[in-house]
């Protein structure tokens, strides 16, 4: 029988996020999304190590990498693929769209030389659009990694990604 | 009497004295003496200044300045340059820390801000303010004098409806959840806003949780329930630490947790965050987010009232709706039903996005019309441009034009005018904004947020964003309109949940309001608003055009072309209308046009 031994970073994230949150069904959403945030994302393997140490804290928590990879495939803010060193969010919404969204993006996009969805050949960038951030006063609004850009302009784009390593 | 010119208050804090404060005041007193100031300059010790990590702060009235980082070396230079010459010492300047913070500023006209009362003016991470504030009196009130059945005909005398759009009366939601014979019972606070455009529940879970979590508990002892939970956005990070901050202050002294108030009442709380579904802000997609499993909804009946989290019975309100609870049961059913509409009492906080010049929160009685929103307290369409539509209601919303501008905003007028309440994002468009683009765009979104269970909303939502797309995209087919609607009616009619049901709302109120730019772009080719990308084009005029050639050389795509100092043009199948050549001219000799084809097709 073959056995796959899991990456020790993976296996430690997992560990972490478990203990955090307890073993438990209801723990599941919270425990995959402290792995993505460990992880910068939730690797094939991950799904097994999570099944694994559940069964292991509790024997009668039966959780299948299925089950486990359809929440992970739902919920916009867990990812299955690695994204680059720096991930740009784009807001998307009608509000930041209407006050020169769409000039935005196509700027953004220019500059990293990527579309929505994608991540720059040298790993360091990865474009995402996503849904409403909640300051849409201050639209359009770019997010770069934790950081919140408000009334952003297409010429301030390459000075504020000039800021990242 | 002495009559002091000056006065300069100095922060004695415990944080300030140990950075030196008092030592500061003490050579502060002797150069002012030595100056022979001391008769005119009043030396007072204050407290918290702020930013005493710091310190030493000082400020200085009358002008108002806030000094910072001061050593008793610097004093005989700052008595000379401020109090002899009369000069602000810059470097040691440091910004006010202001009563109202820049999102919210202070009321607008025509603003009453219940729900927003405290945002901007308490630190919500502490506890004190809130209480100072007549905080957590409410709940002391209702567990040493009120039974929950009083508690619930109070809230239900008030007239306080859902907030979170679908305004279903909040008592009579509680009534039906206590009146369920199975424990234990739940409560849930619904802090999910996915409505793009909306943030208000967002301020006010950052800036004054604790009226969220005081509404929550009084809500709890009318219903039953002992344990609930604060379901929040996952981009919401600050709210969900302010959450935890507050549940945590709450907890240390007694407001949660077991026999709360020494009253027998025992009820607890816990933020869980949600990982970007909008779907999730559907209660029983919500419900399924806490338990655990993918966040799709279920059919209804029964209802949460009744079988809500792990089966239980469950209450599930708005972020807003517990919010006004503390200040229903404090100041009575008859103060709240004094403002508002006959059937929607009360106010409602805003969010105004787009092209207005005053965006942000706002909060106003209901029954105002939408005229004095975007006017008086909105400032006004942006550039003095004329307004087009507003949209209502988030995604799932209509958008009303100008014809519905003296239209009241309340729950009834806005249903029967084909919009919706919502959660109260409000999107306001100017002439220049397409309408099919923007059904397009709503569209789009609720497409990528269906959760996928119902066919209706599956695939139809898909359909419906593809003819539109096509449209755009200047491929629109005679017969797509009535495509449209009967498609929106079905979707409408057979979808699971509310988001499906109201996916076809945009489509089918932009085809009522705006059916001619539709046709515009079916039959002619053209794009009203000049927006759909397909359907203009830059053109450079001949008369203007100095030949300066900045439009070639910043051009992507290589599309213009022309002699130094000979009008430019631009070449149409190159052209992929990103806008910069019209950004970098500096004689405004570019404009976008949209002519379509000029025979029209009947």
């Amino acid at each position: 029988m073959q056995v796959k031994t899991v990456d020790l970073q993976t296996s430690q994230a997992v560990s972490a996020a478990i203990e955090k949150h307890g073993a438990s069904r209801e723990a599941l959403i919270p425990i995959l999304s402290e792995v993505n945030r460990l992880l910068g994302y939730i690797p094939a393997e991950a799904f097994t190590e999570i099944k694994r140490q559940l069964r292991l804290q509790s024997s009668d928590l039966r959780v299948y990498e299925s089950q486990l990879y359809s929440l992970a495939s739902f919920y916009h803010m867990l990812s299955t693929e690695e994204l680059g060193r720096h991930v740009v969010r784009f807001c998307e919404s009608a509000p930041c769209h209407v006050v020169g969204g769409r000039e935005l993006l196509t700027a953004v996009q220019e500059t990293l030389g990527i579309q929505p969805g994608q991540t720059t050949p040298d790993r360091k960038w990865s474009l995402i659009t996503t849904s409403c951030l909640g300051v849409c006063a201050v639209g359009p609004v770019l997010l770069v990694d934790d950081d919140i850009y408000g009334n952003v302009t297409p010429d301030q784009v390459p000075e504020i990604l000039a800021r990242y390593e | 009497m002495p009559y002091y010119r000056s006065h300069v208050l100095v922060c004695a804090d415990p944080e300030c004295i140990s950075r030196g404060a008092l030592a500061l005041e003490d050579a502060l007193q002797d150069e002012l003496v030595a100056q022979g100031l001391i008769d005119e300059v009043q030396v007072l010790e204050t407290s918290r200044l702020g930013g005493c990590s710091s310190g030493p702060e000082i400020m200085v009235y009358p002008e108002g300045v806030h000094y910072s980082g001061l050593t008793e070396d610097d004093i005989p230079f700052l008595v000379e340059e401020h109090f002899l010459k009369g000069r602000i010492v810059e470097r040691f300047r440091v910004p006010v820390k202001s009563d109202a913070d820049e999102e919210l500023g202070p009321p607008k006209p025509k603003e009453v801000r219940v729900v927003l009362r405290n945002c901007g003016k308490i630190d919500p991470e502490n506890i004190e303010d809130y209480i100072a504030e007549d905080g957590y009196m409410a709940l002391a009130k209702v567990l040493t004098e009120m039974t929950p059945e009083q508690v619930i005909d109070e809230v239900t005398r008030s007239g306080l409806r859902g907030r979170g759009g679908a305004g279903f009366p909040a008592g009579r939601k509680w009534q039906l959840c206590r009146q369920v014979p199975d424990f234990p019972k739940f409560l849930i606070c619904n802090a999910d806003e996915g409505d793009p455009g909306a943030f208000m529940n967002r301020r006010v879970l950052e800036g004054d949780p604790h009226s969220v979590i005081e509404g929550m508990i009084i809500a709890a002892y009318a219903i039953g329930a002992s344990q609930g939970y604060i379901y929040c956005r996952a981009e919401y990070p600050v709210a969900v630490r302010t959450l935890r901050i507050a549940i945590q202050q709450a907890r240390r002294l007694g407001l949660l947790g077991e026999n709360i108030l020494n009253s027998g009442f025992s009820f607890d709380l816990e933020v869980r965050m949600g990982a970007g579904a909008f779907v999730c802000g559907e209660e029983t997609a919500l419900i399924a987010s806490i338990e655990g499993r993918r966040g799709e909804p279920r059919p209804r009946p029964p209802f949460p009232a009744v079988k809500g989290v792990w089966s239980k019975p469950t209450n599930n309100n708005n972020v807003e709706t517990y919010a006004n609870v503390p200040q229903i049961i404090l100041k009575g059913a008859d103060w709240f039903a004094s403002m508002g509409t006959e059937k929607s009492k009360g106010t409602k906080t805003f969010a105004v996005a787009g092209d207005v010049n005053n965006t942000g929160l706002i909060e106003v009685p209901l029954g105002i019309t939408l005229r004095e929103i975007i006017y008086e307290v909105g400032g006004g369409i942006k550039d003095n441009k004329g307004f087009k539509a507003v949209q209502i209601g988030g995604p799932m919303g209509g958008c009303l034009t100008a014809e519905h501008l003296d239209a009241q905003v309340d729950y009834e007028s806005l249903t029967s005018l084909g919009a919706m309440m919502g959660s109260g994002g409000l999107v306001v468009m100017d002439e220049d904004t397409c309408m099919v683009d923007i059904a397009r765009y709503f569209m789009d979104f609720t497409q990528d947020e269906s959760c996928g269970k119902c066919t209706p909303c599956r695939v139809g939502t898909r359909r419906l964003l593809d003819i539109l797309l096509r449209i755009c995209g200047g491929e629109g087919r005679d017969g797509d309109i009535e495509l449209l609607e009967t498609l929106c009616e079905e979707i409408r009619q057979t979808s699971l949940c509310g988001l499906g049901q109201g996916a076809p709302n945009p489509v089918i109120s932009t085809l009522q309001h705006f059916r001619h730019e539709y046709e515009a772009h079916i039959y002619e080719k053209r794009c009203p608003a000049k927006v759909c990308r397909a359907l203009i084009q830059y053109r450079i005029s001949k008369d203007i055009c100095t030949g300066c050639t900045v439009c070639a050389r910043n051009c992507p795509a290589n599309a213009i072309s022309g002699e130094r100092r000979s009008p430019h043009t631009i070449d149409p199948s190159l052209c992929v209308r990103c806008g910069i050549c019209a950004q970098v001219c500096n004689f405004n000799a570019i404009e976008i046009v949209s002519e379509g084809i000029r025979a029209a097709v009947n």
